[in-house]
């Protein structure tokens, strides 16, 4: 049922970035961009993709990006976005944060924002952890993860971010990962063809943050999802539509420890903490079959 | 003062060399700083440390521009860095290799560091473990005493491959 | 026993010794290591403070303000932006009167991104009520931070002190460290203001004009009034643990015809080039400013002053020279270097002096023909 996009030959992102082996950040932007096309710009807060672009005065992104403090990537593009619409023009604004950019610290730009209906499309690439600053905890690790910053595992849940931008009722809301590239790319083409806010959540695992080797980036995101760890869906005013890849999960999940195991930073989880989590997942997973149901 | 620079790349151990370097250089009863560069380089990259060991207090910040003595933990590097730079006439170079290397008016010397890790199997995360044995690679030419190296690598690492790592380095290096 | 450690660790090493009851915090590099340690002290059961991981610096300055007015001990960390970010908070805590403890590992702001070390992020804080002293040792760093909570916790001052070292130059490098017992050094903590349900008060409402003027005054007396305590606590650690430190570290001023002013690193740095200077026959002499607020009285009189500035007021001048200028008459060449971590050597140093312009203001790197 799912066709095969035409995905162009266009890069945006050049070879010679500064991100590390195996790096699934830079994998979901290369296509964010090649579905975005040439006339975009990327606003970036402080995060793995400020410094993946390399040192000034060069630039491995072949697309404008602007780079601004770490609390502010939804205020900038929303000024960006109602300059660029008052002069006529439909250049796509694309917010491209992480995870703390965008759960912790921009929360509130980026609830305003969306409040707002700024004609924008935010993307967290979520790899889970504070990457730039060598891996301390957000508010998107989940829990059990050792981070910096919990070096015995977190003890708090993963804030369900996705939950809050429903709650602003955007015309269009989805999830993704850097392990299914055309699903991305698809959503991301889709996403620019609405008018207002849009958001875009992709799971993008990340080899010394989660601390398994760097060949293994796109195994471990298909892990997430065939585990019902990630789910992929769309939103679109307000109708649920659950992922094929996702559907063969909630009939038949594999092991969340097959998702855990290859992860160091899982190392000494305790049987309770996985328990919880697997609880959270079949919770999370009968509220959005029940939700598609619905809707 | 004795003015050190190691040459290696992001993640293979150049920062704990400097770092148990200064350490036993402490335990001798001399003064020493280990400083890090931080560039905005990508990961792997070559970076250096400096060293500095001196009778009295280091009141020193800067990097190193003219070493006594340059260490090379990856051969590699050379490739792309002019790893001599600076390096005082006379100076001494320590690369870590199986073969010897010449370096024209300088004192050369090479020890297999990773051999010696491979040997003990002091492999984390599929990488040999450099820093402890050039420890005793750098005690064999009298930077540092035998029993402070090997007390600095016990007080940083619990595993005592590391010190067998250290004393085999400190055999197989020419004086 | 002989340790040796990284400027960051030292501060988290003081931090243990003094068992903040919270510790609100937000990683920044390059002070990300000061907070890992806690983190790490805290769930290893080392140290029995409430470390709370909050989601930005404004939160973790207002957390710290949360928790002190409740009367216990305080402290956070952080950098450059982190402490922009902080800054309507860090207003606050100094005009809550809130003794907490801050150390600000000197970075340069951006635009663009630059994490190296720069003084103009703790520079910016200057009006804002809070002691700052600058160190230039690991070993000044864990001594400074342990002596911040007995000036700050003084009846006399009841006002937050930061501590500031030099990003990566000093945050990074490993040097020999003594850790000290702290015993009765630093006493209980008693905030005369702190919350008390049975005695309800209400803090920081709507108030007039004369009482806010009032307010304003207060914290200005008791900074005056810090002169006192932190001399005296200065002297009361260096009775105890042996080692001295003052508002200035001078090193060969007394019979110098110029003086180096700087602070940080290369205020120690400087010393090498006064030896260099020295030999060649300049009589230099370095002055290493430690505590820019309170700003002390500066012994410079009949000496040429050579000052470095690691930061810029732009369309004023370097912030320290400016400070300088406003204190002495003497002649004064200001350096601006090291802006965004330019690298400056002692010999870079004995070059401005033996090159001075006395009244003239010089960018290093920039405009090289002095
Ligand atoms: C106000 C402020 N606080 C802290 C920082 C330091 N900082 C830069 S990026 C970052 C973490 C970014 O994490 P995330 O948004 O998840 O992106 P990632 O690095 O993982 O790609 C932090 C803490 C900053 N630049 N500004
Ligand atoms: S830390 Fe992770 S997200 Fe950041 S550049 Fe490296 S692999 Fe990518
Ligand atoms: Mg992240």
């Amino acid at each position: 049922m799912d066709t095969i996009p035409e995905i162009p030959k266009e890069e945006y992102i050049l070879k010679c970035t500064s991100a590390c082996a195996g790096c699934s950040d830079s994998l979901a932007l290369r296509y964010v961009l090649k579905a975005a096309g040439p006339d975009t710009v990327l606003v970036v807060p402080a995060c793995c993709t400020s410094v993946i672009q390399g040192i000034y005065p060069n630039t491995a992104f072949n697309v404008p990006v602007y780079n601004i403090a770490f609390a502010s990537a939804a205020a900038c593009a929303s000024g960006m976005s109602n300059a660029f619409r008052a002069a006529g023009k439909k250049t796509n604004v694309i917010a491209y944060a992480g995870d703390g950019g965008t759960l912790d610290i921009g929360i509130q730009a980026m609830s305003g924002a969306f409040e707002r209906g700024t004609d924008f499309l935010y993307i967290c690439y979520d790899n889970e952890a504070y990457g730039n600053t060598g891996m301390q905890r957000s508010g998107g690790t989940p829990l059990g993860a050792r981070t910096t910053t919990t070096p015995t595992g977190k003890t708090d849940n993963k804030k369900d971010i996705d939950a809050i931008i429903a709650a602003h009722d955007p015309p269009y809301q989805a999830t993704a990962c850097a392990a299914y590239p055309q699903d991305l790319f698809k959503k991301v083409t889709k996403a620019l063809t609405f008018r207002g806010p849009t958001f875009i959540h992709i799971l993008a695992p990340c080899p010394p943050g989660w601390r398994y080797s760097t060949e293994k980036s796109v195994e471990m995101g298909k892990l997430a999802v065939k585990s019902g760890m990630w789910v992929l869906y769309e939103r679109e005013y307000g109708k649920l539509t659950i992922g094929a890849q996702s559907k063969a999960a909630i009939k038949k999940p594999i092991p969340l420890e097959d998702y855990l195991a290859p992860q160091g930073r899982f190392k000494g989880i305790d049987p309770k903490t996985v328990d919880i989590l697997k609880q959270r997942i079949a919770k999370n997973l009968a509220k959005l079959a029940a939700e598609e149901a619905a809707s | 003062m004795f003015e050190i620079r190691i040459h290696s790349r992001g993640g293979q151990g150049g920062v704990t060399a400097a770092r148990l370097l200064a350490l036993a250089a402490i335990h001798d009863g001399k003064y020493a700083t280990a400083a890090p560069f931080y560039g905005a380089e990508r990961r792997g990259a070559p970076i250096v440390s400096f060293v500095r060991i001196d009778d009295r207090p280091i009141r020193i910040y800067s990097q190193i521009k003219k070493p006594d003595m340059v260490i090379v933990l990856d051969a590699s590097v050379m490739d792309v860095v002019d790893v001599l730079q600076g390096l005082k006439t006379g100076g001494r170079v320590l690369v870590n290799s199986a073969h010897p290397r010449e370096f024209k008016g300088f004192t050369s010397g090479h020890v297999d560091l990773t051999g010696i890790a491979l040997k003990e199997n002091l492999v984390v995360a599929g990488s040999p473990i450099l820093n402890t044995p050039v420890i005793g690679a750098l005690a064999k030419q009298g930077i540092v005493s035998v029993d402070s190296a090997k007390k600095a690598i016990r007080e940083m690492f619990s595993d005592e491959r590391n010190v067998k790592a250290a004393e085999t380095a400190y055999e197989e290096m020419s004086a | 026993m002989k340790k040796i450690s990284t400027g960051n660790k030292a501060v988290a090493e003081a931090v243990k010794q003094i068992v903040p009851a919270v510790v609100a915090a937000y990683p920044i590099t390059p002070q990300t290591e000061i907070v890992e340690q806690i983190a790490e002290f805290v769930s290893s059961g080392e140290l029995k403070s409430r470390y709370i991981a909050v989601e930005s610096e404004h939160s973790a300055m207002a957390a710290c303000i949360g928790a002190s007015i409740t009367g216990v001990r305080t402290f956070t960390a952080t950098s450059s932006h982190g402490l922009l970010y902080m800054h309507e908070m860090t207003n606050w805590a100094a005009g809550a009167r809130l003794p907490i403890v801050m150390a600000n590992v000197n970075r340069s702001l951006g635009p663009g991104w630059n994490i190296w070390a720069e003084h103009t992020d703790a520079l910016q804080e200057r009006d804002t009520g809070w002691l700052q002293v600058y160190v230039s040792t690991v070993q000044e760093a864990y001594d400074a931070t342990i002596m911040a909570f007995r000036i700050a916790e003084h009846n006399d001052v009841l006002l937050p002190v930061m501590v500031n070292l030099d990003g990566f130059l000093l945050s990074h490098i490993m040097q020999p460290l003594d850790t000290v017992d702290v015993g009765d050094f630093v006493p209980p903590i008693q905030l005369p203001h702190a919350i008390d349900v049975k005695n309800p008060t209400g803090y920081g409402g709507l108030t007039g004009p004369d009482q806010q003027f009032k307010f304003r005054w207060d914290i200005e007396r008791s900074i005056r009034d810090s002169v006192k305590v932190i001399e005296a606590t200065e002297k009361e650690f260096a009775k105890r643990f042996g080692r001295k430190y003052g508002f200035t570290e001078d090193y060969q001023c007394a019979d110098a015809d110029v003086i180096i002013v700087a602070m940080g690193t290369l205020g120690k740095e400087a010393e090498v080039a006064v030896d260099l200077l020295r030999k060649e026959g300049i009589k230099a002499g370095s002055m290493r400013l430690r505590w820019l607020r309170p700003f002390p009285k500066l012994d410079l009189k009949g000496k040429q002053v050579v000052v470095i500035d690691r930061d810029y007021s732009f369309g004023r001048g370097g912030i320290l020279a400016t400070e300088i200028m406003a204190q002495t008459k003497e002649d004064v060449f200001s350096v601006i270097a090291g802006l965004g971590g330019q690298e400056v050597t002692y010999e870079d140093v004995a070059g401005f002096v033996r090159k001075r312009r006395m009244g003239e203001e010089f960018w290093f790197g920039v405009n090289n023909n002095v």
